[in-house]
């Protein structure tokens, strides 16, 4: 069997939604290359472009690190210049630009990102960046291997004006989702929420997330499913 | 696929592969102007992946513009386009460009890309009034352009332009200009894949542009046969 191990590292899942006050970006942890899991717990895949506007990369890893490490160093010299942090559209744009000049290079692979912050001007707003360098301002956007499977579902759940546990909650349960059904993605869930306040970043670790089974019974009855007792086969007993 | 050592030497030649894409927009003249429709939708590959993508867009003062093919390379041409409007005005002579002139310089933009190997892909149809004169062209990726009483791109040119040819007068009123419209876009809903059921209609007259919100179109799927197609042939569909 060809694990593609010349593949070049891939990235699972981001999300990005905004709520009443701003936005929450999420993110699964897994690089894999092609079949190998390269890397379950430390990669960050939402990084920060300015104060206040982050970006969640999907995709070849080298690249999408180098479109941040890039577009960070014109951001800050834009900052200087203008004395003031840069817009969440200009910086999506920079981006777009980035992913629409080099849709044609070699090594590009499926690249998806979502340029989400806050600024003084239009509050909380999530940009996507889909592969080729289409730029979309949507209320919510995602991207990635994983998020196929959960289009349904954010469809679904997202509703205008959410407050920001609620979102929060949402990139949560919308990551693991994607998690449960999508190889390339897994590991932890991050999160930044933003927002006039600031940035606030929250890790939840893989045991932590709530369990998508598709053998979940839930009746009507009962109180509690049967989700609660049920254990990971390799977690020590208590 | 092995890794090679390819060094990219740019300009050679280049396959380009649409990512998002539009499908069809229609154009037609009618009595104060020109009406154009199309779907909100941004399509990657078989994934209807992006519902509201608005693929009509007013151009100057006298113009509208619609794509179908790669948003981004639309997106781009909308940025050609309000460099060149912008220097226009900068001008501040009392003219302004049209959308013949519009219609012109689009095709050279096309035709010129795909003389260097590396197209815009995209079906542009572009249209206005300017001094009581209609205009309606179209202009494709290899730089192809026409004008006409209606126009269509993709899907549209075999579906809604025989309806248009049949069906089209020089003096519809806008209601019945929508309503033909509707018609072929009813069409093009139920027989492309990538349509979605999200309109936005774009009219331009001598007064301006307006450009509606999203609205859907009621289908029809009352017909007995549909209720149970295997009576008396079980097995078949």
């Amino acid at each position: 069997m060809d694990l593609h191990l010349n593949a070049p590292y891939c990235m699972g899942t981001i999300v990005g939604v905004t709520y009443d006050d701003g936005v929450v970006l999420g993110a699964d942890s897994r690089m894999t290359i092609g079949m190998l899991v390269a890397n379950d717990s430390v990669s960050d895949k939402i990084t920060q472009l300015t104060d206040k506007v982050y970006i969640c990369r999907s995709g070849p890893a080298a690249v999408l690190e180098f479109v941040s490490d890039y577009v960070r160093n014109i951001l800050d010299q834009q900052t200087i210049q203008f004395g003031q942090p840069a817009t969440v559209k200009a910086t999506a744009n920079l981006v777009r630009l980035f992913s629409y000049k080099n849709t044609n290079a070699i090594q590009m692979g499926q690249m998806g990102m979502i340029v989400g912050g806050w600024d003084k001007y239009e509050g909380g707003q999530i940009f996507a960046v889909a592969q080729g360098g289409t730029i979309l301002k949507l209320p919510y956007a995602i991207d990635g291997s994983g998020s196929s499977g959960i289009e349904g579902f954010l469809d679904r759940a997202w509703k205008e004006g959410m407050s920001k546990d609620k979102a929060e909650k949402l990139v949560v349960k919308a990551v693991s989702l994607a998690i449960a059904s999508d190889a390339a993605s897994g590991g932890a869930v991050r999160t930044v929420t933003i927002n006039s306040d600031g940035v606030r970043k929250n890790c939840y670790p893989p045991d932590s997330l709530p369990l998508c089974d598709d053998k979940r019974r839930r009746t009507k009855t009962k109180k509690t499913t049967t989700t609660r007792t049920e254990r990971r086969i390799d977690a020590p007993k208590p | 696929m092995e890794a090679s050592l390819i060094v990219d030497n740019g300009a050679t030649e280049r396959t380009l592969n649409p990512y998002v894409t539009g499908t069809s927009v229609i154009g037609m003249k009618y009595k104060d102007g020109v009406i154009f429709a199309a779907d909100t939708g941004g399509s990657y590959g078989s994934t209807l992946r992006y519902k509201s993508v608005e693929r009509i867009k007013p151009i100057g003062k006298h113009s509208i513009l619609g794509a179908s093919g790669e948003i981004s390379d639309f997106q781009e041409i909308l940025r050609y386009l309000d460099e060149l409007i912008l220097n226009d005005n900068m001008w501040d002579d009392g003219n302004s460009l049209g959308p013949k002139e519009i219609h012109n310089y689009l095709t050279r933009v096309m035709y010129n890309r795909r003389n260097k190997f590396d197209p815009l892909f995209n079906s542009l149809v572009v249209g206005g009034v300017k001094n009581g004169q209609k205009y309606l062209g179209m202009v494709s990726m290899i730089g192809t352009h026409f004008e006409d009483n209606h126009v269509a791109t993709g899907f549209g040119n075999h579906l809604a332009r025989p309806l248009l040819r049949a069906e089209w007068r020089e003096d519809l009123s806008f209601e019945e200009a929508v309503k033909l419209m509707e018609k072929c876009l009813l069409v093009l809903l139920y027989r492309d894949r990538s349509a979605i059921n999200k309109f936005q209609i774009a009219k331009i007259t001598e007064e301006g542009v307006t450009i509606s919100q999203p609205y859907a179109l009621k289908t029809n799927w009352g017909f007995s046969a549909f209720q149970n197609p295997s009576k008396g042939a079980e097995g078949s569909w």
